[in-house]
């Protein structure tokens, strides 16, 4: 056991853990952050993507000790019904989940995604999110909701992440 | 105190209620959430909840419970049906009996009762049923929450309307003609007053539960029809959302546990020494895994948390009995011996017309051609997982992502020996299921642990568990022959589906000398009414010990590739065009005609296409519904790539025609990867595949343009969850046909090497 420190969501945590445990074991269920989903555990569903330093990781592969002093933020640190990231909105609006077991993750991955190409194409949207497996099936809308964020947020500060 | 939250999109965490099993419904944002002590102490009591006046009668109409909001604030829930909860300050809570898995019930069954209760969906609050008989049946399942609800409970919110209706009209002592609902309340035409549902109920608890009441037109339909958000949308985008996955109960254990890579093993000795040393972990238990017709062994570590119980049971070292199953549990085997018994055509049958021996004997041109599809896996992005507490005053409480909160608690009941009223399930929102989780071998892996730990215990199953250790959808064999005589006309057409059947294996009840009861579904004339003069349809079952189950669309999501790839072949070998000759065989049909007029006209069937490209169609009804695709492909090297889909279906009157079209979508991308993604495959006794990087599903990127037509009618509503999967695998493979000559008769395929 290790004395880690994380910022997760732009809150410092101090916690003791196996600094081998993945990040996703311990957002969940030491942080209590259950948002992000556990999939496959080798990095191929992205149903476990996190941001660290801004970029989409998968934290079930991700120890926590590689973690520490990075800047970490998962589904929740995006945004809130109250106040919902135009990413979620637009999930919304396209009513893109099904069981939505995985959309944290698609969602973490699109948020990257706009960041990177605030306008993508079809093919830039394949790309990005190939990696984020939906058994329901839902990625039209998937595809859908990431044109009609990227269409509604111009200019508004979608690049900023928050 | 139980800390579980319940499902709640609106947020809010609440308490399970130890008092109350029958009928306390959410509180609403605005109050504080319910204090056990506090209303212990508000209401001097020291025992169970109170009951005030009208006894749970059969249907448990008339039970009310006292719950509490503010301090000292005595709030008056009342169960006017078991569905429809209402309590004195306002709240209005419907009940959802069947568990959401991303079919969205959570939304289908509030409306359905909305509708005639004359409530909004923003006035409501959805709570999950727990299972108790009063539900009725509560397995999402076989496509049929709205098909077997949709009198039922518009009747539920029927009556409640009319009793509050008579309630104000008995308080402002008019004529209950003059008064109608709107908005969860009752209005007084002639003066305009009116009360609030809130304000009326416990006068309206105090009512007969009128029956039979007349029901809305599709006409008058305010929300059913209508493409409403659903309302679990927004918990499920911000994380918030609780899964079975998310469950916590305050001293649980993580188990992870090892089960014999045969499935069948048994544990002759295992050393846990070294497990033991990995910190967190707790206890090394022999464990078992209750299938529904066997116990398997298994070795179960409990730690702390997950990712010691992982490393733990990776320290394990057993030793297992494997029997023969090395050479026994082989895909190979099971097809060699589905082959042998094609060659003998006696199978019980189905459905029967003229001979199809005779009829062959005289065709011109006689076709013959075997079909095969694979084993699969469910493969829901939420692995097995359940919470289990055996408590030692005998009860035992669950929190599972089950599909039958019912059956959950039978088995549990049967499992432990005791009563079923001592066994508690609570059904957090599904993270897909397919059929897997109406399989409950992993709800009773926790409870044995539970029993055993004496802490509540939480299995996780790794994502190798859900591919290795099924069960899965079987592999079957579907054997065509048919003829078509010198006029071009199809005189015979004959299919006997083999393999292994799930009545037989999970409940050891295959009728002798019968055809399966379930696996006739989609192909029998019943529901593939082609008009052939000679016809056969029957099944015969070749046993094995890989354990299967339902997935998505069961039967049909085998059957219906043989059945509409060959009625394809039969068509080019009468020289007409698919389309056309299925419109001929259908004309009796008229939904199939219908549905294949609208296909042709939708995707443009007749237009000619480009060079390279071909087009494919296939039509099946199952669970009620009738859907059919024109699959459009284009030559890509020495493949093709799927350009488009389009669909048509009919299912009747539907609830939410955005969420059909949802279904729908997810129907052809999971009839997809069946057909063009990596199968399951045993050798050696052990499944080959263990994780998404060899089990495959179907990526964004390989996904096509889909486009969904729904028919309008005014027939009862038929199945949306399953129908729209049988007919993906024999379209798109006519359309391969079309496009390259090529004919698949074997899935999966790679869409990139046709040979």
């Amino acid at each position: 056991m290790a004395a880690i420190s994380l910022t997760i969501n732009g809150q410092l945590q101090r916690l003791d853990v196996d600094p081998r445990t993945p990040l996703l074991w311990v957002l969940r269920d030491q942080v209590g952050l259950k948002g992000t989903k556990f999939g496959c555990g080798i990095s191929q569903c992205g149903a476990c993507t996190v941001h660290i330093d801004g970029k989409p990781a998968r934290s079930c592969s991700y120890p926590v000790q590689a973690a520490a002093d990075k800047q970490i933020t998962t589904i929740e640190g995006i945004g809130t019904e109250e106040k919902l990231h135009p990413v979620q909105r637009a999930w919304i609006e396209e009513q893109v989940p099904q069981c939505g077991y995985c959309q944290s993750g698609q969602i973490m991955t699109a948020v990257a995604l706009l960041k990177d190409k605030p306008a993508p194409t079809d093919e830039d949207i394949d790309l990005a999110m190939r990696g984020n497996l939906c058994r329901c099936g839902t990625y039209q809308r998937v595809r859908k909701a990431i044109h009609s964020a990227a269409a509604n947020s111009k200019g508004d500060g979608i690049t900023q992440g928050k | 105190m139980a800390l579980h939250k319940e499902n709640n999109p609106e947020g809010g965490t609440l308490e399970s209620q130890p008092l109350d099993r029958q009928a306390l419904p959410r509180q609403p944002l605005d109050r504080q959430p319910l204090d056990r002590r506090h209303f212990m102490k508000a209401m001097g009591l020291t025992g169970v909840g109170l009951v005030l006046g009208f006894s749970a009668q059969a249907g448990g109409r008339g039970t009310s419970v006292v719950n509490v909001g503010q301090e000292g604030t005595a709030v008056l829930s009342f169960e006017l049906h078991p569905f429809v909860v209402i309590d004195n300050a306002g709240g209005i809570t419907i009940i959802n009996h069947r568990p959401d898995m991303g079919q969205a019930t959570w939304q289908a069954v509030p409306m359905m009762v909305a509708e005639e209760l004359e409530v909004s969906l923003d006035q409501i609050q959805i709570r999950q049923s727990d299972g108790l008989r009063k539900y009725g049946a509560q397995l999402s399942g076989g496509s049929s929450t709205v098909r077997t609800g949709w009198t039922r409970l518009r009747q539920a919110g029927a009556a409640a309307r009319e009793m509050f209706t008579q309630a104000a009209a008995d308080r402002w002592k008019v004529s209950k003609a003059d008064c109608y609902a709107q908005e969860g309340k009752i209005f007084h035409k002639p003066t305009g007053k009116s009360f609030t549902y809130g304000e009326l109920v416990e006068d309206a608890a105090r009512l007969e539960v009128p029956k039979d009441l007349p029901l809305k037109a599709k006409k008058d339909f305010k929300l059913l029809g209508k493409a409403l958000p659903r309302p679990e949308v927004p918990a499920k985008v911000t994380g918030r959302a609780e899964f079975g996955m998310d469950v916590e109960v305050p001293g649980m254990l993580y188990a992870s546990i090892e089960r014999s890579p045969m499935i069948h093993g048994k544990v002759l000795s295992f050393d846990d020494a070294n497990a033991k040393k990995v910190p967190g972990v707790k206890q090394v238990l022999k464990a078992e895994r209750p299938l529904p017709y066997k116990t398997c062994e298994s070795v179960a570590v409990l730690a702390d948390n997950y990712w010691a119980a992982t490393q733990g049971r990776k320290a394990l070292k057993i030793e297992w009995n494997n029997a023969n199953y090395a050479t026994d549990l082989t895909t190979d085997r099971y097809f060699a011996q589905l082959r042998e018994a094609a060659k003998v055509p006696d199978a019980p049958a189905y459905s029967q017309a003229g001979d199809v021996k005779a009829a062959l004997g005289t065709a011109a041109k006689k076709l013959e051609a075997q079909y095969e599809t694979p084993f699969l896996a469910h493969a829901p992005m939420e692995p097995e997982v359940a919470v289990a507490h055996v408590k030692d005053d005998g009860t035992c409480e669950i929190w599972a992502p089950v599909q039958g909160p019912d059956g959950a608690i039978e088995q549990v009941a049967k499992y432990l020996g005791i009563a079923p009223e001592k066994v508690k399930v609570n059904v957090p929102f599904l993270g897909g299921a397919f059929g897997r989780k109406a399989y409950l071998d992993f709800v009773l892996e926790a409870v044995y642990l539970s029993k055993q730990a004496k802490v509540p215990v939480k299995v996780i199953w790794t994502r190798e568990d859900d591919i290795q250790q099924g069960p899965f959808r079987p592999g079957m064999l579907s054997a065509m022959r048919g003829g078509v005589d010198a006029q071009g006309t199809i005189t015979a057409f004959e299919h006997t589906l083999i393999g292994e059947s799930i009545m037989g294996q999970v409940y050891g009840a295959f009728p002798a000398g019968k055809p399966d009861p379930w696996a006739g579904e989609g192909i029998s004339h019943e529901e593939s009414p082609y008009a052939f003069a000679n016809a056969k349809v029957g099944f015969k079952r070749v046993t094995t010990d890989i354990p299967i189950v339902w997935w998505r669309s069961v039967y049909p999501s085998n059957s219906s590739f043989g059945h509409e790839s060959f009625v394809d072949e039969l068509a080019h070998a009468a020289g007409k065009d698919p389309l056309d000759a299925r419109l001929e065989l259908l004309k009796d049909a008229p939904r199939f005609q219908n549905v294949l007029k609208t296909l042709a006209e939708k995707a443009s069937w007749y237009q000619p296409l480009p060079e390279g490209m071909g087009k494919g169609v296939a039509i099946a009804k199952s669970f009620g519904s009738v859907c059919a695709h024109a699959v459009f492909v284009k030559k890509d090297g020495v493949g093709v790539k799927i350009d488009r889909v389009v669909t048509v279906l009919d299912c009747g009157m539907y609830v939410n025609p955005d969420n059909v079209r949802a279904q729908t979508e997810g129907n052809i991308a999971m009839g997809i990867s069946a057909a063009i993604k990596p199968a399951i495959t045993f050798a050696g006794g052990k499944a080959q595949q263990s994780n998404f990087h060899q089990y495959q599903i179907l990526r964004i990127d390989e996904m096509p343009k889909v486009e969904i037509h729904l028919v309008e009618n005014e027939e009862a509503p038929g199945g949306v969850g399953e129908p729209g999967l049988p007919p993906v695998a024999p379209a798109l493979c006519n359309a391969i046909f079309s496009a390259t000559g090529t004919r698949i008769r074997k899935l999966p395929f790679d869409l990139k090497k046709l040979s």
